[in-house]
């Protein structure tokens, strides 16, 4: 359709130059517009005269000049056309306009995109579903009604989905204005800043892991948060007495514990077993040999069901992690990529994940 | 399907300007009349599809089709309608979109106003045109493509530079651009003429409208670019002597000395060389605020996204027009046929004056601009060439010109009477005197401030001198001068009226020295003194915009206890490129301002602010709406329309 368009405009292009070569032409003779200006010209030097510009002797030599420049155009050649000049000139326009618009156009254009106004993607339905288009229609909405609470819950999960932790922080600050504080609530956007910011905890973060903590104190990660901020600090002391406080409280079979280990590790600690306790007696077990291979057992059960069948993002972390646990680090990088490639649009879930374990993307 | 439909007009614009370009002059070179022929309708069909062109990127604008990267970069959805049509020209690629519609539409006017000019002459100047606008679609093209799309559209765009978000936007650039673009028609005719080989005065006539009307555009784009830059930076000026005004100011000096010698070469036909040498110049110094703007050499609002790409096409253009230009002058000046000699009273003697002062005015401005730019260049100091310079040469220029104009306009062709001129200039100059007497009394102030206005009130009186001796007369009742008055020929109302306007900006230029200013925190509830006024502030309020959030000090005015106008100065901060902007605050009253304008907004609830109290500042602007109007009634003298509607009449009754 576009090509017939195309075609259209370039004929009318092409049409512009063969029709004023084809035309027999009468126009006004170079000698009619000669002695036009001679007129125009005597009318102005006896304005000139009548308000006193000119005196009746200059006007009189003035018009001598003018009429001495009629009879020099006499002698002009008159002009012809030759009918070679004529087709050579209809051939070039022929081969040449088009040559040129569509040579260029093919290095330039692109046109198999269509138009994409906001309005209509935003209108789009079903298969065609843009979700930026989606968002676009929440944000308009937002904009014009920023207090509807539901409406920014609906855009912080889309965001998380996306992988958009700074806007879902932004969303979860009008949460907060509206809906007041709540320990989950502060988490949650305390948590997307660190995110939105390569990992670092910012003031912001730190004030709101803090004033969950003060809300509820059941939510540990936030104290692992407020610990790696002070490791982030450069307070390592600090960090490991928090880390190690988390260890020790943690419930049986807890498997962030051998994470925060490894921070201790990185510190130059020695991590709680020494340090608290002489026995991992409140924080996770070492499994004996028989437990870690019931262990293995489920983590391979696990591992066949989801590559058979496929399972839900959740499922697919808890094998990554349960490989890492094990130390099975090529075994945990594979599942993540199995994982990535069955759940593509959850990348920054996965990203979060493989940072967190340490797998490198 | 718009939008590939706008990007393959604007090829097709682009090839149909190539063959505009070459096969007119094949047909000039040749004297062949079907060949010459081909120009006209090709313009009008450039015209046609640069139009296309340019309505499909309004189109994607203001559907804010985020599909083309040029829309992503300066629009934003949430922008009113009216920034997203003048956010098409608020960018570099827009605006060049904009400068070839405006070349094509001035190609495309002289093509359909063409009949009456001899063939080889329309034909010459129509393929010159079109290298100007080949050359500017190839640069679109090549380097600033605005229909280059995203295969991936974003949801939002990154916004138009707040401080475009103006009405001024939509009214600046394209006078600014008619302007210029009306000079490179001049440009084509002299080319054209030289081309051709014969320029005479009917060289002139023809080419006269169209310095007028660049004439017209260029004086109001420019006091519209110093009026938006006076309410939008806040800090109270009109005129900053900044390169990128001098870039617009120096084709204007060249413009209005053009227009001048044109008449000469029109009424004498004299000056002809001289007079081409201005056509040639006044378009290359468009070109060289073009390149000034655009090259990234000078950073300003104007510049937009820098690339050095396109610094080095627009230097080659500019580099290509102008040698070749020049070139073809020096190879032909010496074949053209000198005009008559005259003498130095007269009115023509009085225009090579005119002529003389106004280029080196121009010149004075070229140094000014280019002299730091060079030396930074070569050297890497950075020098500052700023008012002080422009106004210890400007002002000694300009005085014989102010002293000078009023006489011309009395001195006849040829022989003029000199003595006869100062002696009817007497009422002009006791006026100039009274002015200062009763200013100095009223205002006291400054002494540059008296003298300005004595100059002013010289040159409005002394403008109208000669017309009115024509209408009034001794015994002359109204009805018989109304007569008169009408009967005078328009073009001698055009020059009253511009002239007049240019005494009437001095007027409004001299009485700053008068102004007021203060700098103060404001405080909610107190009242400030300004002038005789008395300034109420009223408690910050927000109030939020579409796109931006905006503080606002509301402020009544006083004078004598009564509240007589309201403003609201505010500062506005863009949420899309987090930007903030300064919206001062005006008042006309009278033909002063009032002018406030936010600073900063202290911690402790006041809001620093300058405060203006600027009497007939108003004047600086309405001057050059005068000139305007001056250049207008001049266009519309009848002896402008020779051959178009004439024709018929002519041969009717030949002995007119």
């Amino acid at each position: 359709m576009i090509w017939v368009v195309f075609a259209l405009m370039t004929g009318f292009a092409v049409f512009s130059v063969l029709w004023p070569l084809s035309r027999q032409r009468r126009d006004v003779t170079r000698r009619e517009i000669e002695t036009n200006l001679y007129h125009a010209e005597i009318a102005g030097i006896e304005r000139d005269v009548e308000r006193g510009l000119m005196t009746s002797a200059d006007a009189a030599a003035a018009k001598a000049e003018s009429a001495r420049r009629l009879l020099a155009q006499a002698d002009q050649v008159p002009a012809v056309t030759s009918r070679f000049s004529v087709k050579l000139a209809a051939l070039l326009a022929i081969c040449v306009i088009p040559a040129l618009s569509l040579g260029l156009y093919s290095y330039l254009g692109a046109p198999d995109y269509i138009d994409m106004p906001l309005q209509a993607r935003m209108e789009g339905k079903g298969d065609d579903l843009d979700i930026a288009a989606a968002i676009a229609r929440i944000e308009q909405h937002l904009a014009r009604e920023p207090d509807d609470a539901r409406g920014w819950e609906v855009l912080a999960s889309v965001y998380r989905q996306l992988g958009k932790p700074a806007s879902v922080a932004r969303a979860y600050r009008q949460l907060l204005r509206i809906e007041g504080p709540s320990a989950q609530r502060l988490f949650v956007l305390g948590e997307a800043l660190v995110y939105a910011n390569d990992g670092r905890v910012d003031a912001e973060a730190l004030q709101s892991f803090e004033k969950a903590l003060a809300a509820d104190a059941s939510i540990i990660d936030a104290q692992y948060y407020i610990g790696l901020a002070a490791q982030q600090r450069g307070e390592p002391q600090k960090a490991m007495a928090i880390f190690t406080k988390m260890i020790a409280e943690a419930p049986p079979g807890a498997q962030w514990v051998d994470v925060l280990r490894e921070r201790i590790a990185q510190m130059g600690g020695t991590g709680p077993a020494s340090a608290a306790a002489p026995a991992p007696s409140a924080g996770m077990p070492a499994p004996s040999p028989e437990q870690d291979a019931a262990i293995r057992g489920m983590v391979l059960r696990l591992a066949e069901r989801l590559s058979a069948q496929g399972g839900s993002a959740e499922e697919w972390s808890r094998l990554v992690r349960s490989y890492a646990v094990l130390k099975d680090i090529d075994k945990a990088r594979a599942a993540l990529e199995a994982a990535r490639k069955q759940h593509q649009g959850e990348g920054a879930l996965f990203d979060a994940l493989a940072k967190e374990l340490g797998l490198g993307g | 399907m718009i939008t590939e439909i706008g990007h393959y007009a604007l090829v097709l614009a682009c090839a149909l300007s190539v063959t505009q370009a070459l096969v007119p002059l094949w047909g000039v070179w040749r004297k062949d009349e079907a060949l010459m022929a081909t120009a006209q309708p090709v313009a009008v069909m450039q015209f046609i599809f640069t139009a296309v062109a340019f309505a499909a990127l309004t189109h994607a604008f203001v559907s804010s089709d985020f599909s083309l990267l040029n829309v992503v970069q300066n629009s934003h959805s949430q922008k009113p309608l009216i920034y997203k049509i003048s956010g098409v020209w608020g960018n570099h690629e827009g605006s060049m979109l904009l400068w070839v519609l405006i070349l094509a539409l001035f190609g495309a006017l002289v093509a359909v106003g063409s009949r009456a000019m001899p063939r080889d002459l329309s034909a010459a100047v129509l393929a010159v045109q079109a290298w100007v606008s080949a050359a500017f679609f190839i640069f679109i093209l090549l380097t600033s493509n605005p229909f280059l799309r995203m295969a991936q559209p974003p949801i939002e765009g990154q916004d138009l530079n707040p401080i475009l978000q103006d009405p001024g936007l939509a009214i600046h650039p394209p006078l600014l651009y008619l302007g210029y673009v009306g000079f490179s028609i001049t440009f084509s005719f002299a080319a054209a003429a030289l081309i051709v080989g014969r320029i005479d005065a009917s060289w002139a006539r023809y080419v006269r409208p169209w310095s007028l009307i660049a004439w017209i555009f260029l004086t109001l784009g420019i006091a519209m670019g110093s009026y938006w830059a006076y309410y939008t930076l806040g800090w109270g000026g009109f005129w900053f002597w900044d390169p990128v005004e001098n870039a617009s100011l120096m084709p204007w000096l060249a413009g209005t000395a053009l227009l001048h010698t044109a008449a000469v070469m029109e009424k004498r036909d004299a000056l002809k060389i001289w007079t081409i040498f201005l056509a040639i110049l006044a378009f290359s110094l468009s070109l060289l605020g073009t390149f000034l703007v655009r090259s990234g050499v000078l950073t300003s609002v104007h510049s937009f996204a820098n690339d050095p790409a396109r610094g080095v096409f627009i230097l080659a253009i500019l580099v290509f027009f102008i040698g070749g230009s020049l070139a073809l002058f020096a190879w032909r000046a010496s074949s053209l046929r000198q005009g008559g000699i005259f003498a130095p009273v007269s009115r023509e003697g009085a225009l090579v004056i005119n002529n003389l002062l106004l280029t080196t005015c121009c010149a004075t401005v070229f140094v000014g601009t280019l002299y730091p730019l060079a030396l930074e260049a070569f050297t890497g100091d950075k020098i500052s060439v700023g008012a002080p310079f422009f106004n210890l040469t400007f002002g000694p220029l300009f005085v014989p010109l102010i002293l000078l104009m009023p006489v011309g306009q009395m001195l006849a062709w040829k022989r003029g009477d000199l003595l006869g001129a100062a002696q009817r200039l007497v009422v002009a100059a006791s006026v100039g005197l009274a002015a200062a007497l009763i200013f100095s009394a009223l205002q006291g102030g400054p002494v540059l401030s008296v003298l300005g206005v004595a100059f002013a009130a010289y040159l409005i009186i002394g403008s109208f001198v000669e017309v009115w001796g024509r209408i009034t007369g001794p015994g002359v009742s109204l009805s018989v001068a109304w007569m008169r008055a009408i009967g005078l020929p328009r073009s001698a109302w055009g020059t009253a009226f511009a002239h007049a306007g240019l005494g009437v900006s001095l007027f409004g230029i001299a009485a700053i020295g008068w102004g007021v200013e203060v700098v103060h925190a404001l405080r909610s509830g107190e009242l400030v003194p300004l002038g005789r006024y008395e300034l109420s502030i009223g408690a910050l309020e927000r109030r939020n915009g579409p796109n931006y959030d905006a503080s606002v000090v509301p402020i009544d005015i006083r004078e004598g206890g009564r509240v007589i106008a309201h403003i609201d100065p505010a500062r506005r901060f863009y949420r899309a490129r987090q930007m903030p902007t300064t919206e001062a605050g005006i008042v006309t009253l009278g033909l002063g301002q009032i002018y406030v304008s936010l600073s900063e907004l202290n911690a402790d609830g006041s809001i620093d602010a300058r405060l203006y109290w600027k009497p007939y500042v108003a004047l600086i602007w309405l001057g050059a709406l005068f000139m305007a109007l001056g250049g207008a009634l001049s266009l519309s003298d009848r002896r402008l329309r020779i051959g178009v509607a004439r024709r018929a009449q002519t041969v009717a009754q030949p002995a007119e």
